[in-house]
């Protein structure tokens, strides 16, 4: 179905390939997962199927890249499109109507598809992505799972063969993340759709592939097999992988079911070593919470975001936010930060309002990483930002530079922040957000398209901030993330503290917030690996 | 309703049209968010009255009649002959303007209501094919709109997180530029989503093709001439109507023609049927009556505030007038079969309140 023959691939700007001699074939209905490290060319290799590499990008593609028959090289990408549909990381930029029916219908309008064939074909998208209930609604007001699956319809109306989706599911809460992948998994096994994704959370994607293309980034050959022989030697891997590896079973489960029916005698190893586990309670009663929001309520019009939450957050602590898309996180971390004030209630930190300090004030005392950590960024390169800050915010010189390094050693000084990888960006804006040296740090979403290394990173460096006495916050969708780094975990649902405790507690006895360890060594309260191997090496010795 | 108001100055012939006309949308109006603009329309028609009978009373021409009060007279320079401020206010003078300031008003009405029962996007969707990239590019500068709203919000949020000023002059540069490189972002991601979904698929533009374009800009041209003139009777001796007609053939021929060679198909178009023109001919009914009035010179069309009286009540006009109300009946009810129950208003009312021009350009 696809076929790459003796692809290479270099951006215009870069002396060093992307793709280095790529001879890959797709064939029709497999599903197919591409993993690797950011920047090792996913996104790259995703868009030379339907011919935005090089069309849309630039840069010089040599060898030859066939779909069905037809080459990217003498068909652009609006040829190829009822054959390959493209579905990319941020949906809402890529809608070109205003309400879901005209969304769906607007590839077969381009294509030329008779009215009564594109009405029945609307209506089957429909009831197949169970989007009926949202036909009529405007796509601005759709949540992020709404979103991805219309884009998801808009490309499926034109029944292509070939579904390419970068992505998906980074912005997804776990619910809605399921939603989408079991959508993907029925197009493959009810249609025969070909299925080409590439994901970052491994742990959600894996069991549903047939085959694993792993990216290795700089140009290296690519590794493509099935699912259990590429991650027995990956170096990226979802948890349940590597509980795999440290228990040594074989062949590597790849889903919670498979890896339950082995974890048998892991079990019976761990049982009774659980007391050796980081005390469960919170640390003792400190008299005086670093910051705290007292029945605080906020509303958008008549919509409430947030109904009378009573929050206090210590020195030394990282709590985690979790809840569904548009519970309320975000408009949370606002708050905290000051970027808008309560409706009624009151948000303190350090004794002071973060809404009616002026801003030099307010970034001593909290910052936020947004979700999407660009839009802090505006200078021009990696130096000028660092500088930038230093002036603005009367610290020595080369202050924000150093905290850089701590961050992230070897981000590239003279790069535009637009052309940093996903997390050497988001490096730079907490490097940027810390270099006042705030007590209170807020981050919202930000595992959002990093990979696993980045990720121990972000861990080690959340836990040393905690450790210096910071107090963060988080709000997340990714329950990998919660299991390693959070103290406690509070869940909102519809504007309401659902259930507030340690992270332990509150994600274990949750079906959709429980991490895959926990899964598999349930009823036991494992969350990570590391934990796993600690206690392990611990009893033998 | 918009022409019939323009042709005449019967005061009582302008509050029928206003009453007619907000009944109509009274009865056919959805609960979309346009739907409120025919009461912003209606605030705006009582400002401009209000302005009409202020400016003529301070500044207006002092014709003799009855007068009602007067104010100090401002002596102005010998230059400024042609203006004066104050003196003596006369009762024909006040009436002449309130019902100057009233036609205006309900042309406005009549426009709020046309906006108040016709959903922006779905007007595009009307747009024949050949216009179709003009009406994608519409739809896309639409949309656009709103998601700078969003965009400038996390700028300004952004701004303050990084301790920067969101107000005055800095603040806005410091906005702006954030803003405008999104913006560009998010069309670059846009234009490869559209490439990536057939847009501009298969594009060949034959010699035909293109003249049928033209026609169609020439049509629309001669059809705005045309209305420019059918609306001011003044202007044009043959009173606009024959350009009207040659432009709208043009715009009709070349819209076919080109329209014929586009492999393009459209979703669900709105349908064009009996009520549909039932409300069309209603409009053209209203107008009708006002030009063959206007020609035969049937008294009451026009009123003059010199000699001072009240208006006649011309019957063959208030019936001309009521006949405008049967679109209240007539038009789609909102979500019937065969209307997308998405925006249930009846864009086909929105002939009605300017028949002259919008059935012409369709």
């Amino acid at each position: 179905m696809i076929r790459f023959t003796d692809v290479t691939f270099a951006y215009s700007d870069s002396d060093q390939p992307t793709l280095r001699h790529v001879d890959l074939t797709i064939g029709e209905g497999e599903f197919c997962l591409v993993v690797g490290t950011t920047g090792s060319g996913k996104s790259t290799l995703l868009g030379a199927i339907n011919g935005l590499v090089p069309h849309f990008t630039g840069g010089h593609l040599s060898g030859a890249v066939t779909i069905d028959g037809r080459s990217t090289r003498d068909h652009p990408p609006r040829e190829l499109a009822d054959l390959v549909g493209m579905v990319g990381q941020n949906p809402s930029a890529t809608f070109v109507t205003d309400v879901v029916e005209d969304e769906l219908a607007y590839a077969m309008e381009n294509l030329g598809v008779t009215p009564t064939a594109m009405r029945r074909r609307v209506e089957d998208t429909l009831d197949l992505l169970g989007l009926h209930e949202l036909r009529h609604r405007s796509l601005l007001t759709l949540s992020g799972g709404q979103q991805q699956r219309v884009a998801i319809g808009a490309v499926l109306t034109a029944s292509p063969r070939v579904l390419v989706l970068d992505e998906p599911t980074s912005a997804l809460d776990p619910a809605a993340a399921e939603e989408v992948l079991a959508t993907l998994t029925r197009l493959v096994h009810d249609v025969g759709m070909t299925v080409v994704i590439a994901e970052h959370r491994l742990e959600r994607v894996v069991p549903f592939a047939d085959r694993v293309i792993l990216v290795p980034g700089s140009g290296e050959d690519l590794i493509v097999g099935r699912p259990q022989e590429v991650m027995a030697e990956s170096p990226v891997a979802p948890p349940i992988v590597e509980l795999a590896r440290l228990a040594g079973w074989e062949p590597i489960p790849l889903s919670v079911r498979d890896a339950r029916r082995m974890a048998g005698p892991l079990r019976r190893r761990l049982a009774g070593l659980e007391a050796g586990l980081p005390a469960s309670s919170l640390p003792g009663a400190m008299p005086e919470p670093l910051a705290a929001a007292e029945r605080v309520s906020s509303a958008y019009g008549s919509v409430m975001a947030l109904n009378r939450i009573d929050l206090g957050i210590r020195r030394g602590e990282v709590v985690a936010i979790m809840g569904r898309n548009g519970s309320g996180k975000s408009t949370l971390l606002g708050l905290l930060a000051g970027l808008r004030k309560p409706t009624k209630g009151r948000v303190k930190i350090d004794g002071q309002e973060p809404g009616d300090l002026p801003p030099r004030k307010l970034i001593k005392l909290v910052g936020l990483v947004p979700q999407d950590a660009a839009v802090l960024l505006y200078c021009s390169s990696v130096a000028d930002e660092c500088e930038a800050v230093d002036r603005e915010s009367g610290l020595l010189p080369g202050t924000t530079a150093s905290t850089l390094d701590r961050v992230l050693p070897g981000v590239p000084r003279h790069h535009h922040p637009r052309d940093l990888s996903e997390g050497q960006r988001l490096a730079l804006a907490l490097a940027v957000i810390l270099a006042p040296a705030p007590p209170l740090v807020l981050l919202d979403e930000p595992t959002r398209g990093l990979d696993y290394p980045s990720k121990d990173r972000l861990v080690r460096l959340l836990r040393e901030l905690a450790a210096d006495g910071h107090g963060v916050v988080l709000a997340t969708h990714d329950v990998e993330l919660v299991a390693r780094v959070a103290d406690r975990a509070v869940v909102l649902a519809e504007g309401e503290v659902v259930s507030d405790g340690a992270a332990r507690e509150v994600v274990c006895h949750s079906p959709v917030f429980a991490p895959q360890v926990a899964k598999v060594l349930a009823p036991e309260t494992w969350l990570t690996v590391d934990e796993v191997r600690a206690a392990l090496t611990a009893s033998v010795r | 309703m918009a022409v019939a108001a323009v042709r005449t100055t019967n005061p009582m012939l302008l509050v029928l049209i206003a009453v007619v006309v907000v009944f109509v949308v009274a009865a056919r109006r959805s609960s979309a968010p346009w739907s409120r603009s025919l009461a912003v329309f209606f605030r705006l028609g009582l400002i401009v009255i209000a302005i009409r009978v202020v400016v003529e009373v301070v500044f207006g021409l002092r014709l003799p009649g009855n007068v009602l009060f007067a104010l100090p007279r401002v002596p102005l320079p010998a230059w400024a002959a042609g203006v004066s401020i104050g003196g003596p206010v006369t009762v024909e003078s006040v009436l002449q303007a309130a019902v100057d300031g009233l036609r205006l008003a309900v042309i406005l009405l009549c426009f709020g209501a046309a906006n108040s029962l016709a959903s922006p996007y779905r007007l595009l969707r009307c747009l024949p094919t050949v216009l179709y990239e003009a009406g994608v590019a519409v739809t896309v500068a639409l949309t656009f709109a709103p998601e700078v709203v969003i965009a400038l919000g996390t700028t300004r949020d952004a701004r303050r997180l990084r301790g920067r000023p969101t107000r005055g002059i800095a603040g806005l540069r410091g906005l702006a530029i954030p803003v405008l490189e999104g913006a560009l972002d998010r069309s670059l991601q846009l234009a490869a989503s559209m490439d990536a979904r057939g847009y501009g698929r298969r594009f060949v533009a034959p010699t035909h093709r293109r003249v049928a374009t033209g026609a169609s800009a020439l049509g629309l041209l001669l059809v705005m001439v045309g209305v420019f003139g059918a609306l001011d009777p003044g202007s044009m001796p043959a009173g606009g109507i024959p350009i009207l007609a040659v432009g709208s053939v043009l715009l009709a021929i070349g819209m076919t023609a080109g329209g014929r060679r586009s492999p393009r198909t459209r979703y669900r178009p709105d349908m064009w049927r009996l009520p549909e023109w039932g409300v069309v001919l209603s409009g053209c009914a209203v107008l009708g009556t006002f030009v063959v009035a206007g020609v035969a010179g049937v008294p009451g069309l026009q009123f003059t505030a010199y000699p001072l009286h009240a208006p006649i009540l011309p019957v063959v006009l208030c019936i001309g007038i009521l006949v405008g109300l049967l679109p209240a009946a007539l038009a789609p009810s909102p979500g019937g079969p065969g209307h997308r129950g998405l925006d249930p208003t009846s864009v086909e009312a929105e002939p009605r309140p300017s028949a002259g021009v919008t059935g012409a350009s369709r």
